[in-house]
């Protein structure tokens, strides 16, 4: 992958300003941990395009911008087309002709040729702006699922994009402030609405959504929507075909994803999905697989011995990292200087750290399980709602709220526990047929944590309800799906496109230069699962039915069959030790929490009082301390001591410069 | 003997975080999104340890946990019971 940034003058005609070359050039600095192969800006008078390199396909030619025959499109680009040899052929049959081998000069043929509709075309991961010096109009568009990156805002007349917020901040110019709406958001539903930021002003190009900026007007479009197929719709084949169709497309998924000019590797977690795909390519496709995977301290999140067991059974060479609690508490800044937003857990550090082993062997390409769960359902959250549904057409029948403690087997654990949890579940009972049945309970739990905001962000909300705004955009034919297909929207269009794919995924993986390349989220799976009856997904309470027979031949038997458990690290146990003390004292003292101005103080140290002093803590609290702790990092990284450049800054292997003469010593 | 003052002040420090809000002592504890399932866990321990009873699992229902007046009758009852 790369990092992309821009600058253009929307208004060049009736107003003065050059493209700051200068400012160019420290966004683009600022992106370099997404590639620091090579770099490179084309400028002229009107707009400014910069890029920063990891080299994956074509090694030698494919340094950015590239350019057209006749040099009237540009383009920079992040991310990976997994079908770009296939479109390069056509492209070439129909008269084209190519400078270098990369998968970036045919996404800008394919512009060239059918406009914003080559995005249909595509399949892979991107993020990408193309220039059209002759209209003097700007495209940019994002792939489908969202797993590259980029942002944008509007200030004083010129438009900027880039692959990260940071990048953006380069322009002194740009006000940086945390907005009290996403802070909302992120207090509820974990991750911001899609197209939002932290940031105020700040916006995100959504997942399968393209935008185009020239002088009059800024147009959005999405391009591709996360298929809602009603039952209607549903595949009417026998499960064997099924499994069978399934299966052909998922090694093809996998296969193309081997596509690069370097060693690809594997993520291996030592469940289904992660062992599903390193298995498909150590008995398909590559012999030598290496693969990683993470060791925790804390033994109840440790699931090293499968990953131990599966890496002899596929024979690969695996590699695992032990991360402990002290690392969870010392990386923690550093992940969310990647993220850019506050976080409700600290789940991204290990993979954070995880890139790195990935890194130091030399590898900068990892296939991942995740999408899995969303797409296949694998998540309690799925089964959850299942039963709930059921057990609500009979509220008083207590044999079907007892399903709930088969799901939750753990935190049922405790006797003494069940009449109460079976209560909490049986909230929103009366209301099985609300749209976001499935979601209610845990955003109303989740939410119960900003009871810690300060008077003034609580102000500042108002009576804004991001749960509302959900509502609002929900699509005409969400009504009419099944519950299991509206509770796998809701997960994959918030949980999954805007947290994991981000914070989890892309920021904590280009943190170390790796790119993930998930197969599960190949749009065709996704769009055949959609077409796939419910009953295949869950099957009875049996998760991700449908993927455990397509993996039953090349796993072994005790791992297709385990339950699933959610990946999870420590929250409390590692920010709140006795040697991170002087960092949280500080960070959440009354001083820090009030100049910042989130927070209600004396409640944040009755939590820090409750939380050192008690044993067993509630996920809300967890919650709340990730929360409130991520927030003020972000806020003395963001706004208060943000870098106004980069030390010290690369040079760049391209500078194409089309400014007009006398324009050109505009800095 | 009332328990209505401890417990009321035990759940504003422990749920509420020092917000008392006038929480009604009729008020369901878990419809209000004051205590979640977990929660239940800490609101017994702190019985237990304050009032020297032990939790039966029958006892442990709504209708003698789910708000202040509920906690209030349950201690009294149990408490006159030993």
């Amino acid at each position: 992958m790369c990092g992309l940034a821009g600058i253009f003058h929307i208004h060049h005609d009736n107003a003065s300003g050059a493209i700051p070359l200068e400012t160019l050039k420290r966004m683009t600095a600022a992106l370099q941990h997404r590639g620091a192969d090579e770099s490179g800006v084309y400028i002229d008078d009107q707009i400014g395009l910069g890029h920063a390199r990891l080299s994956i396909i074509d090694l030698t030619s494919g340094t950015q911008p590239i350019h057209n025959e006749n040099k009237t499109l540009w383009i920079v680009f992040n991310g990976e087309i997994f079908n770009y040899r296939e479109l390069r052929k056509q492209l070439i049959d129909a008269g084209h002709h190519f400078y270098t081998t990369s998968d970036t000069e045919v996404v800008l043929h394919l512009f060239e040729r059918h406009g914003t509709r080559c995005l249909d075309l595509l399949n892979g991961q991107f993020a990408f702006a193309i220039w059209d010096t002759v209209k003097k109009k700007l495209f940019l568009a994002r792939d489908r699922m969202g797993i590259c990156p980029l942002h944008y805002t509007v200030q004083n007349g010129f438009f900027y994009f880039a692959s990260e917020v940071k990048s953006l901040f380069m322009e002194p110019n740009i006000p940086r402030e945390l907005d009290p709406i996403a802070l909302d958001q992120i207090f509820t539903l974990w991750t911001p609405l899609p197209g939002a930021t932290a940031f105020k002003n700040i916006q995100e190009l959504e997942p399968g959504q393209f935008m185009t900026v020239d002088k009059d007007r800024i147009n959005f479009k999405k391009y591709w929507h996360f298929p809602i197929v009603p039952r209607t719709g549903h595949m009417d084949a026998p499960i064997e075909d099924i499994t069978e169709q399934l299966t052909h497309l998922l090694l093809d998924a996998v296969k193309i994803r081997l596509i690069a000019d370097v060693t690809v590797g594997s993520y291996l977690s030592g469940g289904l999905d992660s062992s599903g795909i390193t298995a498909l390519v150590s008995k398909q496709f590559n012999q030598h697989l290496q693969s990683f995977g993470i060791r925790f301290e804390e033994s109840d999140f440790d699931e090293s011995r499968f990953q131990k067991q599966l890496s002899s059974f596929l024979n690969v060479s695996h590699k695992e990292l032990s991360v402990s609690n002290t690392d969870i508490a010392a990386h923690f800044p550093d992940i969310l200087w990647h993220a850019e937003k506050p976080i409700l857990r600290t789940a991204p550090v290990p993979l954070f750290l995880l890139s790195k082993l990935v890194s130091d062997n030399g590898l900068k390409v990892i296939l991942t399980g995740e999408g899995a769960d969303e797409i296949f359902g694998g998540y309690n959250i799925f089964k959850e709602t299942l039963i709930r549904k059921f057990w609500a057409r009979h509220p008083e029948n207590l044999s079907r709220a007892d399903l709930i403690t088969r799901i939750y087997p753990n935190i049922f654990k405790n006797p003494l526990l069940k009449n109460s949890l079976i209560q909490f579940f049986g909230q929103g009972l009366d209301t099985a047929d609300d749209p976001l049945f499935s979601h209610m309970i845990r955003w109303n739990n989740t939410r119960r944590i900003k009871t810690f905001f300060s008077d003034t962000l609580k102000e500042s909300i108002g009576d804004y309800d991001c749960i509302q705004e959900i509502r609002d955009r929900l699509p005409d034919d969400f009504n009419a799906a099944s519950s299991l297909t509206k509770a796998q929207y809701l997960e994959s269009t918030l949980f999954l496109s805007n947290y994991l794919l981000s914070s989890q995924g892309d920021r904590v993986a280009m943190g170390h230069a790796v790119e993930t390349r998930p197969p599960f989220l190949d749009h065709r799976v996704i769009e055949f699962m959609a077409r796939v009856p419910s009953i295949w997904k869950v099957f009875g309470l049996n998760e991700k039915y449908l993927l455990k027979k397509v993996f039953k031949d090349v796993l072994p038997e005790n791992i297709v069959l385990r339950p699933k458990n959610p990946y999870r690290a420590p929250i409390q146990q590692s920010l709140l030790t006795k040697e991170n003390s002087d960092f949280i004292n500080n960070i959440l003292g009354k001083t820090s929490l009030q100049a910042a101005g989130y927070f209600n103080a004396q409640k944040v140290r009755a939590l820090t009082r409750k939380l050192s002093a008690q044993k067993n803590i509630n996920e809300v609290d967890g919650m709340a301390i990730a929360g409130i702790v991520s927030t003020q990092i972000i806020h003395d990284q963001y706004i208060q001591n943000f870098p106004a450049s980069v030390n010290p800054m690369p040079e760049l292997d391209l500078i194409v410069d089309h400014r007009p003469p006398n324009h050109g010593l505009s800095t | 003997m009332n328990y209505t003052q401890a417990i009321n002040q035990f759940i504003v420090e422990n749920f509420l975080f020092g917000d008392d809000n006038n929480l009604a002592t009729d008020a369901s504890l878990l419809e209000n999104g004051i205590i979640d399932s977990t929660g239940v866990l800490e609101l017994i321990s702190f019985l237990e340890e304050t009032y020297g009873i032990t939790i039966e699992d029958e006892e442990m229902v709504p209708e003698n946990l789910d708000s202040i007046d509920n906690i209030n009758n349950f201690l009294k009852k149990k408490l006159t019971a030993l």
